[in-house]
C-alpha cells in the first residue's frame, strides 16, 4: 500500500526521539568539554617519567643512560647526566639527569622510548589538553612536569603497570637473591679462611689434610 | 474622486507605462505585474471582492509567471535591446488618442453605465456563485472545453515532441554496438579487443 | 470568566482604539492589529527554529543547540536563546549583491516574497471574533496572495544572473504551481459543504458538538482526504522536505537564495517559515476546526490557545516528516502531483458531492470511506507500477 512505508519510518524516528531522553543508546553525544570519554588502556599521548615514592627527585628512575634520546627517531629528547651518583632501588649507584627535556611539539608518541628503556622509568601518558599560547618554548617539557608518580601511572595503565611492578620486583627478587649468595659465600669464604689459617699456623706439619 | 483612487490609477497607469518602454524584458514583465495588481486594487475598490482577488490570483500568480516563463524560455541572457521610441512614434501617439476617444465616447454613451448613481449593489460570492450556475452555466461550461481542448492539445504537442526525441535514442542506441565493432569494453561488440 | 479570559484580546484592542478619536479609529484598530501579528508569528518563527533544530538533533541522536539561553549569561534555557545570536549574526553578515546582478529586483526580492505572506495573515481566525479582516471571499484572498510568492521567487532567481539560482527558481515555481492545484481543489471541498468562502463561517461551521466530539472535517471521509492532501501540498509550498529540491544545499548549492546574504537571506527564511505557518493555519481553519475544541468538555480553554496549540502541533509533524523523508527527485515530485494528487483531489470532490446528497444518514459514511479508499488503493497501484526500479540506462554516454 503507497504510504505503509513511511508511516513505518515516522515510527522508527519516533522511537529515536522519545528514546534519546531516555537511553544512553539513542543519544551518544559526550558534551566534550563538561564530559570526558573514558580512554581506552591502551591510549597515549607524550611520554612522562616516573617516580617512586613521595619525592620526586630521590625516587626518579630514570639514569640518564641516553638510550632514549639516542633511539628517539625524531630526536624530541634532551639528556644532560649528574656528575655525582645516587642509589638507585636496587641499592646500586646511579647517575641521573640533570636536565630531562621532551619537545613535546616535535614528538610524535611511537612509544619508541618506552620500549627501550631498561629500568621502566618513561611511559607513555594520557593527556592531551596542552595547548598553551607561548610558541616559543611552552612545548618544552622539563623534568619537573614530566615527572608523576608511580600511583598515577598505576591509575592511568593499570595493566602495563602491573607489568612494569612485576619486572622491577623481579629483577629486586634477583638482585636480592645474588646478594645473599655472594653474602653467604663470602661468609663461607670468611669462616674458611678464619678456620685455615688459625688452624695453618700452630701446626703446619700436624694436619695437612685439614686444608681445605 | 478620492485620494485612494488617484493613486491607485496612477500607479496602474504607470506600471502599464513602463510595461511598454523598459528596455529589460524582465522589468517590463514585472512593471506588468504591477499594473496588474493595480486593476485588482480599483476592483477592490468597488466592492468587488471576487473579482479583485481572482484578478491577482490569476493575473499575478499565473498569467505574469507565464509571461516570464516565455521570456525565459526563448531568450535568456540577452543584452537589453535598443530604445524602444521607434521613428514612427508620432503616428503611434495619433493612433492611440484617437482609439481613446472613440472607446470613451463608447463607454460614457452606453447603456451600462447607469444615468444616476444607483446606490452600489451588495453582491455576495454566493449571489456570482448562483449566477454562474443559472443563468451563466452555458457560457461556464463553454469556457471549460475550451480550457479543456488547450490542454489537451498542448499536451498532445509536447507528448509527440518527447515520443520523437524517445525514437530517436532508441534508434541511436540500437545503431550504436553494431556500427562501430571496437568499442573498448563492450563485450557484445564483434571484432573487439580479445 | 472563560469567556472574558477567551475574549481578552478582543477587549484589549477595543480599550486601546477607544484613547483615539472616533474619525481615526479604523486606522488605529487596524494599526494594533498588524502590531500584534508581526509581534506574534516571527516570535513563533524563533521558537520553531529552535524546535527544529531540536527536534532534528534529537531524532538524529544528538542534542540541538544547548548552550545559548539568555545571552550574556551563565543560564542556559536548554539552548531556547539560540534564535537572538542568529538573528544577530543575520543582521551583521556583510550584504553581497553580485555585480552583474539586476540591482532593483534583486532588492525587491524578498521585499515582494514577504509583503504577501504578511498579508495572508489578515484572514485567518486566531480565536473567536479574532480575525483581522472578514472578508466574504477570504479563502480566495488567500490563494491570490499564496500566489504571488511565486513571483518573488522568480524575482530571486532571475536577478542573480546565477545558473543554480535561476534552475532552482525554475523548478521551485514548478513545484509551487503543480501543487497549488491540489491544494485549492482540496480546500474546494469545503467550501462546497460549508457554502461559503468567509474563514469565520467555515469555522463556525465545525463549532457544533454531538457525543461531546466536535463536527471537524477530518472527522468525515472527505475531510480526512482532504486533510492530507492538503498537508502534503502544503509541505510542497513551503518547500519543505521532500520537497525541497529547489532549495537543497546538496543539490543546487541554495537554489534561488544563493546569491542572497545577511539580512536579505533573513528576510527569506523569515518568509518561507511565516509562509509555512499560514498555510498551516488555513489549513487548521478549514479542517480541524480553526478555533474549537475537539471535546466538548474542554471549551473552557481559550480560543487562541487551542490554535496556537494546533499551529504548533501541526508543526511538530512537519519536523518529524522532515527529520524522517528523504527528498523527492523533481520528475518524482512533478509525477506525484500531476497523477496521484490531483485525481485524488477530484474524486475527493465528487465524494463531497455524494456526502451532500445522500442527506444525514449514517449510510454515507462507509459508502464515502469505500470510494476514496478505493480510489486511493488503485492510484496508488497504479504509481508503484510505473517505477521502473532497474538497471540505469545512459541515454548519451553508450
Amino acid at each position: 500500500m503507497l504510504g505503509e512505508q513511511i508511516i513505518k519510518g515516522m515510527a522508527v524516528t519516533a522511537r529515536n526521539f522519545f528514546g534519546s531522553y531516555v537511553s544512553k543508546e539513542r543519544l551518544t553525544t559526550v558534551q566534550y568539554p563538561e564530559e570526558h570519554l573514558v580512554p581506552k588502556e591502551n591510549t597515549r599521548q607524550f611520554p612522562f617519567l616516573v617516580y617512586d615514592g613521595d619525592d620526586w627527585e630521590k625516587g626518579l628512575r630514570c639514569v640518564a643512560c641516553q638510550i632514549c634520546e639516542k633511539e628517539c627517531p625524531p630526536k624530541c629528547i634532551y639528556i644532560v647526566k649528574s656528575k655525582d651518583k645516587k642509589p638507585d632501588y636496587k641499592g646500586q649507584p646511579q647517575l641521573y639527569p640533570l636536565t630531562f627535556d621532551i619537545d613535546i611539539s616535535v614528538c610524535m608518541s611511537c612509544q619508541i622510548c618506552v620500549e627501550v628503556c631498561p629500568f621502566e622509568s618513561i611511559k607513555m601518558d594520557t593527556k592531551f589538553e596542552l595547548s598553551t599560547g607561548d610558541r616559543f618554548g611552552g612545548l618544552l617539557i622539563s623534568k619537573d612536569k614530566l615527572a608523576k608518580s608511580n600511583g598515577y601511572y598505576q591509575r592511568i595503565h593499570p595493566q602495563d603497570a602491573a607489568d612494569s611492578d612485576a619486572v622491577i620486583a623481579a629483577e629486586k627478587a634477583k638482585a636480592e637473591a645474588k646478594a645473599k649468595a655472594a653474602a653467604e659465600a663470602k661468609a663461607k669464604a670468611a669462616t674458611a679462611a678464619m678456620a685455615a689459617p688459625p688452624a695453618a699456623a700452630p701446626a703446619p706439619p700436624a694436619n695437612p689434610g685439614q686444608k681445605s | 474622486m478620492s485620494s485612494f483612487f488617484i493613486i491607485t490609477g496612477v500607479v496602474t497607469l504607470l506600471g502599464a507605462a513602463f510595461a511598454m518602454s523598459l528596455r529589460n524584458l524582465v522589468h517590463c514583465a514585472l512593471a506588468m505585474a504591477i499594473a496588474f495588481s493595480g486593476v485588482a486594487a480599483l476592483y477592490l475598490q468597488l466592492a468587488a471582492q471576487f473579482v479583485g482577488f481572482a484578478e491577482i490570483l490569476v493575473y499575478v500568480g499565473a498569467i505574469a509567471i507565464l509571461i516570464v516563463f516565455a521570456i525565459l524560455l526563448t531568450r535568456s541572457g540577452e543584452a537589453p535591446e535598443q530604445s524602444v521610441l521607434t521613428s514612427g512614434w508620432l503616428a503611434g501617439i495619433a493612433v492611440s488618442a484617437l482609439v481613446f476617444t472613440v472607446l470613451g465616447w463608447a463607454v460614457l454613451n452606453s447603456s451600462a453605465i447607469p444615468r444616476q448613481t444607483s446606490p452600489a449593489p451588495v453582491v455576495t460570492v454566493k449571489n456570482i456563485g448562483d449566477a454562474l450556475m443559472t443563468k451563466f452555466v452555458l457560457p461556464l461550461e463553454i469556457i471549460g472545453l475550451v480550457l479543456t481542448i488547450a490542454l489537451i492539445g498542448a499536451v498532445l504537442i509536447a507528448l509527440k515532441e518527447g515520443s520523437q526525441s524517445k525514437a530517436d535514442d532508441e534508434g541511436l542506441k540500437m545503431k550504436k554496438p553494431s556500427s562501430s565493432p571496437s568499442i573498448p569494453g563492450s563485450q557484445f561488440s564483434t571484432g573487439g579487443r580479445p | 470568566m472563560f469567556n472574558s479570559l477567551d475574549q481578552i484580546f478582543v477587549t484589549a484592542l477595543h480599550w486601546l482604539v477607544s484613547f483615539v478619536p472616533e474619525a481615526l479609529r479604523p486606522l488605529a484598530s487596524s494599526l494594533v492589529c498588524i502590531a500584534f501579528i508581526l509581534s506574534v508569528f516571527p516570535g513563533v518563527f524563533a521558537i520553531t527554529t529552535i524546535f527544529e533544530r531540536k527536534g532534528i538533533g534529537r531524532i538524529q541522536n544528538r542534542y540541538g543547540p544547548n548552550r545559548v539561553g539568555i545571552p550574556f549569561t551563565k543560564i542556559r534555557l536548554c539552548g531556547f536563546g539560540q534564535f537572538i545570536p542568529d538573528g544577530i549574526k543575520s543582521l551583521t553578515k556583510e550584504d553581497i549583491v553580485p555585480r552583474a546582478a539586476d540591482k532593483i529586483v534583486h532588492f525587491l526580492a524578498p521585499v515582494v516574497m514577504l509583503i504577501p505572506v504578511m498579508l495572508a495573515y489578515a484572514v485567518l481566525p486566531f480565536g473567536k471574533n479574532m480575525s483581522v479582516t472578514d472578508y466574504d471571499a477570504g479563502l480566495l484572498f488567500f490563494f491570490a496572495v499564496g500566489g504571488a510568492v511565486e513571483l518573488s521567487v522568480f524575482m530571486a532567481g532571475w536577478s542573480s544572473r546565477n545558473k543554480y539560482s535561476l534552475l532552482g527558481a525554475m523548478r521551485a515555481i514548478a513545484q509551487m504551481v503543480s501543487y497549488e492545484i491540489p491544494l485549492i481543489l482540496s480546500a474546494v471541498t469545503v467550501v462546497m459543504i460549508v457554502g461559503s468562502l468567509n474563514l469565520s463561517e467555515i469555522v463556525k461551521h465545525q463549532n457544533q458538538y454531538t457525543f461531546g466530539i466536535a463536527h471537524w472535517f477530518v472527522f468525515t471521509p472527505w475531510g480526512l482526504a482532504g486533510f492530507i492532501l492538503f498537508f502534503i501540498a502544503s509541505l510542497a509550498e513551503s518547500n519543505r522536505t521532500p520537497f525541497d529540491l529547489p532549495e537543497a544545499e546538496s543539490e543546487i548549492i541554495a537554489g534561488y537564495f544563493t546569491e542572497y546574504s545577511g539580512f536579505k537571506f533573513a528576510l527569506f527564511f523569515l518568509g518561507e517559515y511565516l509562509g509555512m505557518f499560514a498555510i498551516i493555519g488555513l489549513g487548521i481553519t478549514l479542517f480541524l476546526g480553526g478555533w474549537t475544541s475537539p471535546v466538548s468538555f474542554l471549551t473552557w480553554i481559550p480560543s487562541y490557545v487551542w490554535f496556537l496549540s494546533k499551529l504548533m502541533a501541526i508543526v511538530f509533524v512537519f519536523i518529524w516528516i522532515r527529520a524522517t523523508l528523504p527528498r523527492l527527485r523533481m520528475d518524482q515530485l512533478m509525477n506525484f502531483a500531476w497523477k496521484f494528487m490531483l485525481p485524488l483531489a477530484l474524486i475527493n470532490i465528487l465524494v463531497a458531492g455524494i456526502w451532500h446528497y445522500l442527506g444525514a444518514d449514517w449510510q454515507r459514511w462507509p459508502v464515502c470511506a469505500a470510494i476514496i479508499f478505493g480510489a486511493y488503493a488503485v492510484l496508488g497501484r497504479g504509481l508503484m507500477h510505473n517505477q521502473k526500479l532497474g538497471k540505469r540506462i545512459y541515454r548519451y554516454a553508450e
